[in-house]
């Protein structure tokens, strides 16, 4: 019987793994994810989960290590956080131009300096255009959903792709929170052992990754852009038949009490659930709010977006991370560029707050629709507000 | 490969620009690189073979006659062979002359 119990997030991507019957895991540990590597050691050397655990000397080694496994075939995971990301950062393309099905999670953390290991999205985002397919989630729940999603999409034929999935460092990776864990035999069904087409073996030589000279690198990465841009198609019908198997549905953009909404916020992470607290008690003492919130950030949801702002008057983004001295939001940029061309849009307003694990309470959202709507009157000669910040 | 390179579209690529035939490098023509190409002097060769030996693409044959001479597929012109031929049997010569 599946049944619901009280884990901590970090512990419970673990246990998702390990019911994804994963072959092979390369880590290092890094607050805050640490628990969830901790977590994978312990089940694989407790026997309880039959897969290779391979101990490394920094992150570069676990994603080039999740490569070697991965183009052999092995169903293959990881997670990191923060620097760890960073310092993955090149094999992670190798890993989605060589289209090999990692999945991984990542603990979003602040970049040093100073030094921060709390949460926010400024690691997410210096990884924005590296062709992995990346999903935000919300709660424990949704991890753990996600993470058995994340191996159907990234092993699907159609797809070969590289999986994050995206949850705040200890904001979500170290609450304990009720998990309902599917049946081992339904999670075999919903993700069968997968081969890969054309794995390393001695008895079929390939070469991976070989050298792309100019007369064939564009064709190459116009080949990538195709194929991650159609993975959309696969990921919303595993979201689909996850909904139809398990009960619980997901979307690339999700709407939170957004009818007759003239204001809306968008968020992405688990500030979200914060703000639909927020929220519902601005709609209790009657404002038209309602909270928008994107949970597939790549490949980018374009037709969702324009759909769930389209009647709008006003649309105020929040952003966990700067692009210093560009447009500042980063989730902001891409949202405005994407209504850019559409005749009937809202005016949009971004904010940047809850960098480095500082909190975002519901009074604090209240005031940040509260400006985005005077900002959306009055017009400003900034980019974009900082909110919170003391003078 | 079932085509050159040049006609390759990207939706010829294997997955992940994978290359699934064993030694196609052998197609990969390296002769375009070259600026200047060696030129035997047979009168002057006395078949001692350093210029096989040093060259590191490998491109030096023997013919029948038991003489040297480069592959210019993949000969690039690095001029190695020239410069270690002691019997000054080989000359770089530019290639666009």
């Amino acid at each position: 019987m599946a049944k619901t119990i009280g884990i901590e997030v970090s512990l419970a991507i673990a246990e998702a793994a390990k019911l994804a019957n994963v072959d092979v895991v390369a880590a290092y540990p890094i607050t805050p994810q640490t628990h969830i590597v901790e977590h994978l050691a312990e089940l694989v050397a407790d026997g309880e989960l039959d897969a290779a655990y391979i101990p490394v000397e920094s992150e570069h080694s676990a994603m080039s290590a999740c490569l070697g496994a991965s183009a052999t075939g092995a169903r293959t995971f990881t997670a990191t956080a923060g620097q760890g990301l960073e310092l993955m950062h090149e094999v992670l393309y190798v890993a989605s131009s060589m289209q090999l099905p990692i999945v991984m999670a990542v603990a979003n953390r602040a970049l040093s300096a100073p030094l921060s290991v709390w949460g926010d999205h400024s690691d997410v985002m210096a990884v924005r255009d590296t062709g992995w397919i990346q999903i935000f989630t919300e709660n424990g729940q949704e991890v753990v959903d996600n993470i058995l999603c994340a191996f159907r999409i990234a092993e699907d034929p159609r797809v070969l792709l590289p999986v994050m999935i995206h949850l705040d460092g200890f904001y979500l990776s170290h609450m304990i929170e009720p998990v309902l864990f599917p049946e081992p035999s339904q999670v075999d069904k919903f993700i069968p052992p997968y081969q890969y087409p054309m794995p390393l073996h001695p008895d079929r030589p390939v070469t991976m990754g070989a050298f792309g000279p100019p007369i064939i690198y564009s064709e190459a990465k116009w080949a990538q852009e195709v194929n991650l841009r159609a993975s959309k198609k696969v990921i919303l019908q595993c979201w689909d038949d996850f909904g139809k198997t398990f009960q619980r549905y997901y979307s690339p953009v999700e709407s939170y009490r957004v009818e007759d909404a003239r204001v809306l916020l968008l968020t992405m992470g688990s500030f979200s659930e914060t703000a639909m607290t927020a929220i519902d008690k601005m709609r209790a003492e009657g404002s038209a709010v309602g909270l928008v919130r994107i949970r597939l950030w790549r490949p980018f949801p374009f037709a969702e977006i324009r759909q769930a702002v389209k009647n709008a008057e006003v649309l105020i983004i929040l952003d966990r991370a700067i692009s210093f001295g560009g447009p500042g939001g980063p989730v902001c940029s891409e949202v405005r560029s994407a209504l850019y061309s559409e005749d009937k849009k809202p005016k949009v307003v971004s904010f940047v707050a809850g960098l480095g694990g500082r909190d975002i309470t519901p009074a604090g959202f209240e005031e940040i629709i509260s400006r985005g709507i005077e900002i959306s009157q009055k017009g400003s000669d900034k980019e974009f507000e900082i909110f919170g910040v003391r003078e | 490969m079932t085509k050159p390179e040049s006609e390759l579209t990207w939706k010829d690529l294997e997955i992940g620009s994978i290359v699934a035939e064993p030694g196609n490098a052998s197609q990969y023509k390296t002769g375009d690189w070259r600026s200047q190409r060696p030129i035997f002097d047979t009168s002057k060769c006395i078949k001692c073979a350093i210029c096989y030996i040093f060259c590191p693409e490998g491109c030096v044959e023997r013919n029948a006659e038991g003489y040297f001479e480069a592959n210019l597929f993949y000969c690039k012109g690095c001029g190695i062979c020239a410069r270690e031929c002691w019997p000054k049997a080989i000359t770089m010569a530019e290639e666009e002359e």
